[in-house]
């Protein structure tokens, strides 16, 4: 069988961060028309490689080839002049334009007056193109169209709508999923696929397994910057690939559970309300207990999460932490040893500029600062800092060398939870702590919250992955329209009966 | 649904300025005959256009994120070389300079520093609050040593100038029309406006879209220079001299007129009409108003500061119901 010429081609590329190996001799080809999952864990090298792709980054050795011409970009622009389109995780869109502007920023149409190009946006045609390229997509909005006023899922067809209008032969989906409902996923899938046929070809870089399965027609599975295989996706099956990914089975994703000996109630919510977003919102959470609390998105769950961290305000009903009630405000709750760790790690939870040891000591820094000067016992706070962190397995350059942004998501959330372990809170509330995040630091981070809750601190965990809580939790509270729907105990565990909970087809209890 | 304050909120901070505004002239009309005059109205827009121009560039500046500090030191700056070559005295001998060539001159210094800002800023990648304070002692200083702390009378000419007008509209109005209405086609209509609102919004995404976010950087410092400038021709002929404090906290007037405007200090928001320009009358009809109506001239800069605090709460409230 002919093979069709390479669309672009990788030959033995390297790169080295701080004389750690990021990727080693990697080599691979695709074709146009395809779509190739590029899978792997975090940390794997992914990341890295398509920033040399793209003009981000320059490869040490090794080149590339676009149609079989040498292709060295410099500045993201020469990859876009290739015909190279990003579409990142965080989206890189304009809310303060509108969707229209935003699909032409780099290549508005002027007007001109007899022949004469003027400076001037041609806004009729600006229009018309937009249209066009958003049926393509089939996001029916109006062009005009603030993008601050869509969803995520929409923003992320604009993008994609913006690479199409750019005539790119080759795009890169980087985790799209992530922030988009079933429906929009579904919608994204059609969209990719129908790209394909049209003859662009794709790379599709994704943790959720099934997808990278259904829609791709290549893999290419990365393992510590290096190419572990690839090939046409028939071979695959979720087990090979999370083996291949991992290095190792992942037979025991979960830590063994351990149920707290004792029930010492340390947050009790009694009949919690607010208008329109949460009804009658009643439960005990105990000492070295994990309690999950499942549901759809809109639930209620962060907003809950949010009022109980005095975030938001609430209209009636009251918190109680170990016996004394609670007037929350997250100064308050902070000092009552509430600990919040949001869906939004790299805004809220980490400072990005900042080493990795600076953000793993910044909460026990007080147990380091004891004599009464306060100055800080350093070498003592860096060997506990890298006892911690050694304890999450972190994968990272040096402690106080390497900046928390170039860490990959799961190293990341790492260091956000070994900020915690270094002093454990009373109570804990995470919410999606595994979004974004591959199968390897998942395991580590469950690893982590079995950790914190056997010192003692009871943990409030919101996810929308079943299977997590289901094998981390002692209790599993279900969410449905601002309410508490179902209630179930460890030992009546029902994937099942969760889901049908969290739609709200099952019985109130 | 209910209406609930949150959204009521965006509402009034949009219509705010302007509110603003009206409240300061019914205020000011019902206690001064005098100030509800056509004639005043147009001595506030007169003596508003300086200002006015100066916060037009400012607002192109902070539309990107930045600041530009040095403005009242170019303005100072160019109005001094020029001012010297219109006496004679720049060049031993040369002789007085014809006013037109002083007019090029100031508008080529103010490119000129302008530029100079551009060049720390975009490509030496220096922050602009502080590129642009250096600027500011920098331009100070040598105005002061151009001038030798002498305030310089110009040619009577210049203030025939500055009173002229065509079709019963000033002089200064005129190039404030000008100007305005070449930044308000530029922002709204041109790729080069959309660039920086996007710029503004999200410089990362801006660099990874492909925009030529150096040049867009060293633009706005170049225009801001420049539109400093043209301000320093509409003081100097509406003076007719310059005086050691030429210029000076100019820069502060134009932000306070592009913030009272609704102009965002983290960039991508702003316009400069309605905005800065209704910013700039504001505060020159605030003045006027204390003049007419006999105020003490101590109060003038604490009812200012007051309106900034009044301006910048209103920018909260919009802030607030934004999403992004």
């Amino acid at each position: 069988m002919a093979e069709p010429s390479p669309l672009i081609e990788f030959r033995a590329i390297d790169k080295r961060f701080f004389g750690v190996d990021v990727l080693k001799s990697i080599s691979f080809s695709l074709a146009p028309g395809r779509v190739l999952g590029l899978v792997g864990e975090n940390g794997a090298g992914k990341s890295t490689l398509m920033n040399i792709l793209g003009g981000v980054l320059a490869a040490d050795s090794g080149t590339m080839l676009i149609r079989g011409e040498p292709f060295l970009p410099r500045k993201p622009r020469d990859a876009a002049a290739a015909g190279i389109a990003f579409v990142h995780q965080e989206l890189n869109l304009f809310t303060n334009l509108s969707i229209a502007e935003n699909l032409h920023l780099d290549s508005f149409p002027r007007r001109s007056v007899y022949g004469l190009r003027l400076p001037l946006i041609d806004r009729a045609a600006v229009r018309a193109r937009s249209r066009k390229l958003l049926e393509q997509v089939q996001l029916h909005h109006d062009p005009n169209t603030l993008v601050s006023a869509l969803s995520p899922g929409e923003r992320q067809l604009v993008e994609i709508a913006r690479s199409v209008g750019a005539e790119a032969r080759l795009l890169i989906l980087d985790e799209p999923t992530t922030s988009l409902t079933a429906p929009e996923a579904d919608r994204l899938f059609e969209i990719i696929k129908r790209l394909r046929d049209r003859g662009v070809a794709i790379i599709y870089i994704s943790h959720r397994l099934e997808d990278v399965l259904s829609l791709c027609d290549d893999v290419l599975v990365l393992r510590d910057g290096q190419v572990v295989s690839s090939g046409p996706i028939v071979g695959y099956t979720p087990e090979r690939l999370i083996r291949e990914m991992v290095g190792r089975n992942v037979d025991q994703l979960f830590p063994a559970h351990q149920a707290p000996a004792t029930l010492k109630p340390m947050l009790e919510v009694e009949r919690l309300s607010r208008e329109g977003v949460l009804t009658d919102i009643s439960f005990t959470l105990h000492r070295g207990e994990l309690l999950g609390i499942a549901g759809l998105m809109g639930a209620g769950r962060t907003e809950l999460a949010r009022i109980l961290f005095g975030l938001d305000p609430f209209d009636s009903g009251r918190i109680v932490i170990e016996g004394q009630p609670l007037i929350p405000s997250p100064r308050e709750c902070i000092r009552r040893g509430i600990a919040f760790l949001t869906e939004n790690r790299r805004e809220e939870g980490l400072l990005m500029d900042d080493s990795i040891l600076n953000n793993a000591s910044l909460v026990a820094l007080p147990l380091f600062a004891r004599t009464p000067l306060k100055f800080i016992a350093r070498s003592a706070l860096r060997f506990r800092a890298k006892e911690t962190t050694e304890a999450t397995r972190l994968r990272a350059a040096g402690l106080s060398r390497q900046m928390a942004r170039t860490l990959s998501g799961g190293n990341q959330q790492k260091v956000v939870l070994a900020k915690w372990l270094m002093k454990p809170p009373a109570i804990l509330i995470l919410d999606e702590p595994t979004r974004g995040i591959d199968v390897g630091a998942k395991q580590e981070v469950y690893r982590i919250i079995q950790a914190l809750a056997d010192q003692g601190t009871a943990i409030l965990m919101i996810s929308s992955e079943i299977e997590e809580l289901i094998g981390t939790c002692d209790r599993v509270m279900v969410m449905a329209a601002g309410r508490i729907v179902d209630r179930i105990d460890r030992a009546e565990f029902d994937r099942h009966r969760i889901l049908c909970a969290a739609l709200n087809t099952g019985v109130i209890v | 649904m209910t209406v609930r304050p949150r959204d009521i909120a965006p509402i009034i901070a949009r219509v705010a300025p302007m509110l603003l505004l009206a409240a300061v002239m019914i205020f000011f009309s019902a206690r001064s005959p005098g100030f509800r005059t056509l004639g005043s109205a147009r001595n506030i827009l007169v003596q508003s256009s300086s200002v006015a121009i100066v916060a037009i560039g400012m607002t192109l500046v902070l539309l990107t994120g930045g600041i530009d500090l040095s403005v009242g030191a170019i303005m100072f700056v160019a109005a001094a070389v020029a001012g010297q070559l219109a006496l004679g005295k720049l060049i031993p001998g040369a002789g007085p300079a014809p006013l037109w060539l002083c007019m090029v001159v100031i508008l080529l210094v103010g490119l000129v520093m302008g530029a100079i800002n551009a060049l720390l800023i975009a490509r030496l990648r220096m922050i602009p609050f502080i590129a642009t304070l250096a600027m500011l002692f920098i331009g100070r200083g040598l105005a002061l040593h151009i001038t030798q702390t002498q305030a310089l009378n110009l040619p009577p000419a210049l203030l025939t100038i500055g009173q002229s007008s065509l079709i019963g509209v000033p002089f200064p109005i005129w190039l404030l029309i000008i100007v305005a209405a070449t930044a308000h086609l530029t922002l709204t209509q041109t790729p080069f406006g959309r660039q920086l609102y996007a710029l503004g919004n999200n410089p990362d995404a801006a660099r990874k879209a492909g925009l030529p976010v150096a040049r867009l950087l060293a633009s706005v410092y170049i225009l801001s220079g420049l539109c400093a400038a043209i301000a320093g021709v509409v003081s100097v002929a509406q003076l007719g001299a310059i005086s050691p404090t030429f210029g000076s906290q100019r820069e502060f007037a134009a932000v306070a007129a592009a913030v009272l405007g609704g102009t965002s200090l983290f960039g991508g928001r702003g316009s400069v009409f309605p905005g800065s320009i209704l910013g700039a009358v504001l505060i020159q009809s605030v003045e006027s108003g204390l003049t007419m109506t006999n105020a003490d001239p101590y109060i003038y800069p604490i009812v200012i500061g007051g309106i900034i605090f009044i301006a910048v709460l209103i920018d909260r409230l919009r802030a607030s119901g934004e999403t992004r």
